[in-house]
């Protein structure tokens, strides 16, 4: 089946914004149910591990230079947190091991 | 109710607090754009997904879904998945504003609800005038754009190491969400940990690794996720969702 680029970018733009929107339009009150706070809490998680390891591994050019930037990307966030910090950071690793390494 | 004044005086203030926030997102849309054009996407399509989506994950997971020939119903599903945390945004933002805000202001509000306007939102002191969001919006979400776009047409003119380092910002980005937060709580550390080997293992097993990545986000997110909130709930607090010790 042949999909077009362009109805993808209509689906994702929609879906993404009606989950921006239907929250603050029609919930004024906290969520109690404890099953669903919980849900929702650990998703952004479990989302983001997965879709960071191992694809990561195979990002660059080689696995020691991957390996390199995700070892930095996990210690610097580790000891440091700040999102733009610890990105250039992990950049800068990953060109330095592929100068030296690779 | 808030005067013009007023109005005025928290736009300017979020185009302030825009700023550093539009130059990290400058970086990693760049790498974005990157992974965009690698997808098979034009830099014009890249720059279309940045203003109407405004996400790092988001973005990424439907990029994902692109490159791998998913079907519409699976970009929808995806989109739901790897964006529900900003359902939970919404939600906390919802709160913050005037309960009497017009639903023009919480049509336009609920735009630019990411991460990092979302974080600089809640602090703001009582109630949240929404021009404050309005302002930070103006300045990040052109940063966001331009980033993709000259990622995706100017990416191929880098040097391949260049490009191979870049590749790897967006990934720095979310270790700096998970790590921090897995370090605060035992049991966001475990689903870290678990939730990494699991997707090592769904490339490395027959079977599942023929399952194309962007139904692997939903299947380990749904079932971890789940799994997690059944035997280790978030115990009932305060506002801003931290859990409690498990």
């Amino acid at each position: 089946m042949n999909h077009r680029i362009e109805l993808y970018l209509v689906i994702a733009a929609v879906t993404i914004y009606l989950i921006r929107m239907l929250p603050m339009t029609l919930i004024r009150r906290d969520i109690k149910n404890p099953l669903i706070r919980s849900f929702l809490y650990y998703v952004p998680y479990v989302t983001l591990a997965v879709m960071t390891f191992p694809s990561i591994l195979s990002a660059t050019g080689s696995k020691i230079s991957a390996w390199a930037g995700f070892l930095t990307g996990v210690i610097l966030a580790y000891i440091d947190g700040n999102l733009f910090r610890v990105a250039i950071c992990s950049c800068v690793v990953v060109y330095l091991a592929e100068v030296f390494f690779c | 109710m808030n005067t013009r004044e007023q109005n005025r005086t928290w736009f300017f203030k979020g185009m302030k607090d825009g700023i550093p926030i539009a130059m990290g997102y400058f970086a990693v849309a760049f790498a974005l754009g990157i992974a965009a054009k690698k997808a098979g996407m034009t830099a014009s399509q890249a720059g279309i997904m940045s203003i109407t989506m405004l996400a790092s994950a988001g973005q990424y997971g439907a990029i994902t879904v692109i490159a791998g020939g998913g079907g519409y119903v699976r970009m929808a599903v995806t989109t739901l998945i790897v964006n529900l945390r900003y359902l939970l945004m919404s939600c906390a933002l919802s709160q913050k504003v005037d309960p009497n805000l017009g639903l023009r202001h919480r049509f336009l509000l609920s735009y630019p609800v990411t991460d990092e306007i979302f974080g600089i939102a809640m602090a703001v002191p009582g109630r949240l005038n929404p021009f404050y969001n309005y302002g930070a919006a103006t300045v990040a979400a052109p940063g966001w754009t331009l980033g993709a776009i000259l990622g995706a047409s100017a990416g191929a003119i880098l040097p391949q190491k260049v490009e191979n380092a870049l590749s790897v910002a967006l990934y720095g980005m979310f270790l700096a969400i998970i790590i921090p937060a897995g370090k605060k709580n035992r049991t966001v550390a475990g689903i870290v940990a678990i939730a990494m080997m699991s997707s090592f293992l769904f490339t490395k097993i027959p079977v599942l690794g023929e399952i194309s990545s962007g139904m692997q986000i939903i299947v380990l997110t749904v079932l971890i996720s789940g799994a997690v909130a059944v035997f280790f709930p978030v115990r009932e607090e305060s506002e801003g969702g931290e859990p409690g010790e498990p």
